[in-house]
């Protein structure tokens, strides 16, 4: 690409070519106020006009986000008339947009808001009727609210473009156009995988998930043993809602302030990812050794349980049966550790901090629950959390570190923790598979053709002369790829890593949203790196570990003996292990008669 | 009988045309000894049972084996709708109006087989009160000059001999001599300018388009003719499709296309109808499909049903709207000329652009420059409506004044009512005044009296029309239509909307109208697409002109043309009531009382819904609103 | 409520009929909505797996194209034109005489299923304003006191 040289309010500027204004104007030291744009996302492009500028020679105002650049193009930000447009259309997406900014759970965060301050939006300046809203609290992860939405079509292009999947589309007309599934449906009633990365993009509080921090309340309102465990991706993004810089490792800062919000027992998911990893290890092994079609395919994220089981119902006999590790964490916590302490199981409530919004649903799963008790009560999602420990006058900057509890089920390895980034579960199965079948340790220990943030990513492995192929991708868009890959027999792999979001768990539904207009003191090009430095925050604990696999975790090592048994042994299975449904519809009362 | 035999080469093409020219000379001429009689098979004229009439003279000539000497056809639109359905008599040239099925039987037993004209179906001028035998001697037509809508009318648009007798295909055999780039520089050198309503130079679209490097493009006629008013694209394609498949052949013909996409409203399914028998005529015959005449150009024509969405008249949302989706416009740039239909060069014309094409191309880009203005070349097809005596489409040259249009060919305002405004360019444009009426029409001039040409649309405005509530009409309109995609026209026309009802209601502060322009400014500026930067100019151009009016709404309270129903109340004058009771017993709410034969009856403004029924039932006239 | 198996080989037979059409949803919808009579969800499912767009792109498709619709439309179609050149002569009042008289607004459909009432833009008959169109059959110059007859007429070929 060559350089250009452009004009920005008559001052020479020299950038490369290709780009949009916007983005030129950005490089230039610019920020254009914007609301419709979303990274390289085509969304409505050019919707919102809310970033207008003049450029000489055009006979209206031109959208900087779909505008290109040109050698010598002259571009005016600060026209009165842009300034007036841009406050205008601000102006009129506020006269139709719900008015309880105050008690909106986005408040703080929200770009409409942010953008509205900074054209300088007037009150009540075009008052007048509203298009007709809808607000669905139905689903147990997402709450989609109409009033507060303004078309940008961003969660459209999020649930369409990045994920493949398309329950969300502009429906209707003109003033009455909205943003949602067919017919308004609520998440419930389409076939939606509750993944939340449209919560990830929208930039009013329209689309949030489903909070349960009154049940939180609750549980500690009825005295229960309220015991907290928080996923590997949620002390890589957690600091982002205090200001840390993203990428900032908060664990001890973490696990301070969950002491200090009165959990019982504070536990990290990283025991629940190493039991998985051990008891999914097994079962590969089992379906190798027995010959079943391959390839086996990972089951700890639910967004991506609920697309196999709506779109691809035939292959869940790839899907290896264990529980997420969280639920694992659940049903241990009622079980051994119940037992061992002598506590009522009843009187559990097991919390989960995840930074997913599927898991909200996931929990609620019957066939999540041990005789009749859900290994889970509580998921809240990292979003939550920030906002539970800012609600509690908690001051982040004066948290100390400090450790999980050492109590059981406490211990945690380094492959644990990559579980929260695309490859790693397969990382750390290929460690505890390796020694299984060799009884040997695989060296060196970080086997790195699973890292990385490409959608598909493939690797092999010679274990006893045998070549093991493996393939990892994230996002429903490259799952989709290998499932009609294994459609048409054409798959060469044997055990597939398959997380619901692109880039994994550190890219969660539930994970602090990443808006850069409120990240002045990042990178420009944040929003194309933060997956990696939350990603590297992972790693770097893992190598900070003393024990790095799972199958060396003591605590492990000590369920089994005293009380699992072996691996995949039957008590393993009733608490361990799920099942899945083969006659999921997809619009459940459609088909009625 | 058609004749199914292909026609491969060019020698082989012009004796086709030949001899389905002397057949049709033959036929206006008289030559070959037999009447024809033509019969409108316009919408309009189909609507009021012209296939009645044909059915009906078809009956009486075989009851009366009158086969040897007379023959009925159906013919396209003659644009003088309000007066239809018409029929004419070849060679003689006469021309019936108003003809209803039990008139036939008089047409034959008189001027078929007597030769007796039937005086009483003749036109009467409406001023002179004289009446007209032939079509060119009525006023109406006068001023006409017909290259869009050349054949309309005249041939039967169902049977491709009859359009090859009248001209049809000489434009493409002309351009298939010539050089591709010729072709696009006869284009240019003519002058000519999309007629759909940008006013964009043909030629130039298709310049940018034949630059792109790329094996497929495609042509797109824009046939989703939504202005409410116009109609002219659906008489040409009703009246001459082949002339438009002709212009779109040239066109697809010098950018290197082999596809081409017609985008017609649903809403015209006569259209649609013709349009796909000549398409099926021309790929029998060859015409359309692989190696036209040995030429090695091949062109393949498909035809796509608009399904209700005005938006779509705006390039880009009918590219997406061919492409299966919601018929949202893209920002351009890129333009269709790079990147259009399924991401390919693309150059989209409307109806009546296409239908110059041809002729441009038979008679010269020089002598088609030589009509028109200097910076408008050619004629322009207007659809004259509203308060005006001859309603219709009309087809006059570039720079014909709107008096001319309105006076002579319009032949003025009916019931001695006061020209007010006429509004051109449907809910894009604006309104012309008194003042403004020597305009001469061309593209630059409207705009720069802050209206546009956009398709055509001519709405005549007298003094009973309130202009606060014409632009409320278009606005809602536009707020109807609007694809709700950018915020400036989804929720601005709403807002606008809001603001003019506010101002109909009596309701509207001063302050108010200068919100009313300012938004209307900044929707112009700040809109995505051409719907939404010109929606707001009805509400300019009448703020504009006609302010007083606006001011008298708001300060005084008042409508003077008795439109807007807050405004207005309706009073019973005592000295004209006859104490009849007709108005009370008609009026739906019990709003009129009085006592029959004794006391004048009132009516209770606090019950009366303003409905108008009473003043249609008072037979005495009695009835006023103020 | 669950298609018939002869209504679901019915879409799948004009989904079919365009299979060789780079972008065939608008003319699927457009046969279907013919033939079918109507678009709801259970048609637009079928359609989003025989031709793999999902289902919210045809809903939203279908949503923002008048002529399609969600519901079934009554026999008889009564499109009133309230383009310009109608309004002006009064199409409006004609739009609400159908209305009061039906005991409908625009849009809906009359409980007996027979009529159907919408207001039309610009249908291209402005010479005979105001003009109405019943199942494509234009009326020209429609009065006010022709409209009971109008309906009338209709009734009475239902009860033949």
């Amino acid at each position: 690409m060559g350089k250009i040289q452009i004009y920005i309010e008559n001052k020479p500027y020299v950038v490369e070519e290709g780009l949009t204004i916007l983005e030129a104007a950005k490089i230039c030291g610019y920020n254009i106020p914007n609301l419709c744009t979303w990274k390289n996302g085509e969304c409505s492009l050019a919707s919102c006009r809310v970033c207008l500028v003049k450029v000489e020679g055009e006979k209206r105002l031109v959208p900087s986000c779909a505008y290109p650049i040109r050698d010598g193009i002259k571009i005016f930000i600060s026209d009165p008339k842009a300034v007036v447009a841009r406050r205008t259309s601000v102006e009129l997406l506020l006269s139709n947009h719900s008015f309880n900014c105050q008690s909106c759970r986005k408040n703080g965060q929200c770009e409409l808001l942010e953008v509205a301050k900074r054209v300088g939006a007037r009150p009540d300046q075009y008052m007048g009727e509203m298009t007709k809203f809808h607000y669905d609290d139905v689903a147990p992860s997402l709450i989609r609210d109409t009033n507060k939405c303004i078309l940008c079509g961003r969660c459209i292009e999020a649930c369409k473009n990045t994920q493949g999947i398309g329950i969300l589309g502009f429906e209707q007309r003109g003033f009455n156009t909205f943003v949602g599934p067919a017919e308004n449906r609520s998440f419930n009633n389409v076939p939606c995988i509750q993944c939340g990365q449209c919560t990830l993009v929208c930039p009013t509080g329209a689309l949030m998930e489903h909070s349960e921090i009154d049940k939180l309340d609750q549980a500690f309102q009825e005295g229960k043993y309220v015991i907290v465990q928080t996923a590997p991706a949620v002390r890589a993004a957690l600091g982002e809602e205090f200001g840390e810089k993203i990428g900032t490792s908060v664990t001890g800062k973490m696990v301070a302030a969950l002491h200090r919000l009165g959990f019982y027992r504070v536990f990290d998911t990283n025991f629940g990812a190493d039991l998985t990893i051990t008891e999914e290890a097994n079962e590969f092994i089992q379906r190798i050794t027995s010959h079943r079609p391959g390839p086996m395919i990972t089951s700890c994220s639910p967004g991506w349980i609920n697309y196999i089981e709506y779109y691809y119902p035939e292959l869940l006999p790839h899907l290896s049966s264990c529980k997420s590790p969280h639920e694992m964490v659940g049903a241990i916590i009622k079980s051994y550790y119940a037992e061992k302490h002598n506590i009522d199981r009843s009187q559990i409530c097991v919390v989960s901090v995840m930074p997913c919004t599927a898991k909200k649903y996931e929990k609620d799963r019957k066939e999540n629950s041990v005789d009749g008790i859900q290994d889970v009560d509580v998921v809240l999602t990292t979003r939550e959390l920030g906002q539970l420990i800012r609600r509690s006058g908690i001051m982040w900057k004066k948290l100390p570190d400090e450790e999980f509890d050492n109590d059981l089920i406490g211990d945690y390895s380094g492959a644990g923790v990559i579980f929260g980034v695309t490859g790693g579960v397969m990382e750390a199965a290929i460690r505890t598979a390796y020694h299984i079948l060799t009884n040997e340790e695989l060296e060196p220990i970080e086997f790195t053709p699973c890292r990385g943030l490409e959608g598909i990513k493939e690797a092999s492995l010679k274990i006893m002369g045998q070549e093991y192929h493996f393939a990892m991708c994230s996002g429903m868009k490259n799952a989709k790829a290998i499932l009609e890959q294994i459609k048409n027999n054409t798959c060469k792999y044997d055990f597939v890593e398959v997380m619901g979001c692109p880039g994994g768990c550190i890219n969660g539904g539930g994970q602090p949203y990443v808006f850069p207009v409120f990240l002045p003191n990042e990178d420009d090009d944040i929003q194309y790196t933060y997956i990696q430095k939350r990603a590297n925050v992972l790693y770097q604990e893992d190598r900070n570990r003393k024990v790095r696999r799972s199958h060396l975790n003591p605590d492990i090592i000590t369920l089994y003996k005293d009380y699992l048994g072996e691996y995949g042994s039957p008590k393993a299975h009733k608490l361990l292990h799920t099942s899945y449904n083969y006659h999921r519809e997809k619009y459940p009362d459609l088909n009625e008669n | 009988m058609k004749d199914t035999k292909k026609i491969k080469s060019l020698a082989e093409l012009t004796k086709k045309i030949s001899n389905c020219e002397d057949c049709l000379k033959n036929k206006f001429s008289g030559k070959d000894n037999k009447r024809h009689i033509v019969v409108c098979g316009g919408t309009g004229c189909l609507s009021s049972d012209s296939q009645l009439i044909i059915d009906r003279f078809n009956q009486i000539i075989k009851e009366k084996h009158l086969e040897d000497k007379v023959s009925v056809n159906v013919v396209g639109c003659f644009g003088f709708c309000s007066q239809g359905p018409f029929v004419k008599i070849y060679p003689e040239d006469t021309l019936y109006h108003a003809v209803k099925p039990k008139d036939c039987e008089r047409i034959i037993e008189e001027d078929i087989l007597n030769n007796r004209i039937v005086e009483d179906l003749l036109y009467e001028d409406p001023n002179t009160h004289k009446k007209v035998q032939k079509q060119d001697d009525i006023n109406f037509y006068k001023k006409q000059l017909r290259i869009a809508l050349h054949g309309c009318g005249t041939i039967n648009p169902e049977i491709l001999d009859e359009a090859l007798g009248y001209d049809a295909f000489k434009g493409l055999i002309k351009a298939l001599s010539m050089e591709r780039s010729a072709v696009i520089q006869e284009i240019l050198d003519s002058g000519l300018r999309g007629r759909g309503g940008g006013g964009f130079p043909t030629g130039r679209k298709w310049k940018f388009a034949f630059d792109q490097e790329n094996d497929e493009k495609y042509v797109v006629c824009n046939g989703d003719e939504g202005d409410p008013g116009a109609f002219m694209d659906r008489s040409i394609l009703e009246g001459n499709p082949v002339s438009v498949i002709e212009g779109m052949m040239i066109a697809g013909y010098a950018i290197g296309a082999k596809n081409g996409y017609f985008y017609v409203r649903a809403e015209y399914p006569i259209a649609v109808k013709r349009l796909q028998i000549a398409i099926k005529e021309l790929e029998e015959v060859g015409l359309l499909g692989d190696n036209i005449l040995n030429s090695g150009f091949s062109f393949k024509v498909h035809v796509r049903l608009g399904a209700g969405a005005f938006v779509c008249g705006e390039e880009t949302a009918l590219l997406n709207s061919i492409e299966g989706k919601r018929g949202m416009p893209r920002p351009r740039p890129p333009f269709p000329a790079v990147k259009g239909l399924w991401g390919k060069p693309t150059i989209i014309n409307n109806v009546e652009t296409l239908a110059n094409v041809p002729y441009i191309l038979r008679i010269g880009a020089k002598e088609f420059a030589k009509i028109g203005t200097e910076r408008s070349k050619g004629t322009k097809v207007f659809a004259l409506g509203g308060k005006v005596k001859n309603v219709g489409l009309v087809e006059v040259p570039m720079g014909t004044t709107l008096r001319e249009l309105v006076f002579d060919i319009g032949g003025g305002i009916p019931n001695n009512k006061r020209f007010q405004a006429i509004q051109t360019g449907g809910p894009s444009g604006g309104c012309l005044t008194l003042n403004e009426l020597d305009t001469p029409i061309d593209f630059d001039n409207l705009i720069e009296k802050g209206s546009m040409m956009g398709s055509g649309g001519a709405i005549v405005m007298d003094e009973d029309n309130c202009m606060v509530d014409v632009a409320k009409f278009y606005l809602e309109f536009i707020c109807d239509e609007s694809c709700g995609k950018c915020s400036q026209c989804r929720i601005g026309t709403k807002r606008l909307l809001e603001l003019l009802t506010t101002v109909t209601e009596g309701k509207a502060t001063m302050e108010d109208l200068t919100k009313l322009q300012t938004l209307s400014e900044s929707i112009s500026a700040g809109s995505l697409c051409g719907l939404g930067q010109t929606a707001p100019n009805p509400v300019l151009s009448t703020l504009n002109k006609f302010k007083d009016v606006y001011v008298r709404h708001v300060q005084d309270k008042k409508c003077d043309a008795g439109v807007c129903k807050s405004l207005i109340s309706y009073y019973i004058d005592s000295n004209k009531c006859k104490k009849c009771s007709l108005c009370a017993r008609n009026c739906p709410v019990n709003a009129i009382s009085g006592v029959v034969g004794k006391e004048p009856f009132t009516i209770d403004l606090n019950k009366c819904i303003k409905c108008g029924t009473c003043i249609s039932a008072c037979k005495f006239n009695a009835i006023y609103k103020r | 409520m669950r298609l018939r198996k002869e209504a679901v080989d019915m879409i799948k037979e004009i989904c079919n009929r365009y299979k060789d059409e780079p972008s065939p949803l608008m003319l699927v919808l457009s046969d279907v909505q013919k033939e079918y009579g109507y678009i709801p969800l259970e048609v637009q499912e079928i359609i989003s797996n025989e031709l793999n767009i999902p289902v919210s792109d045809i809903y939203g498709v279908v949503t923002f194209y008048s002529f399609f619709s969600l519901t079934p439309k009554g026999r008889y179609v009564i499109g009133v034109c309230i383009g310009t050149a109608c309004y002006v002569k009064g199409g409006q009042n004609v739009l609400d005489k159908f209305s009061e008289l039906l005991k409908i607004k625009p849009g809906q459909t009359t409980e007996d299923g027979l009529f159907t009432l919408d207001g039309l833009r610009c249908i291209g008959a402005c010479g005979i304003a105001p003009a109405i169109q019943i199942n494509g059959k234009v009326y020209p110059k429609v009065k006010l006191a022709d409209i009971p007859k109008i309906i009338q007429e209709y009734r009475d070929k239902e009860m033949e």
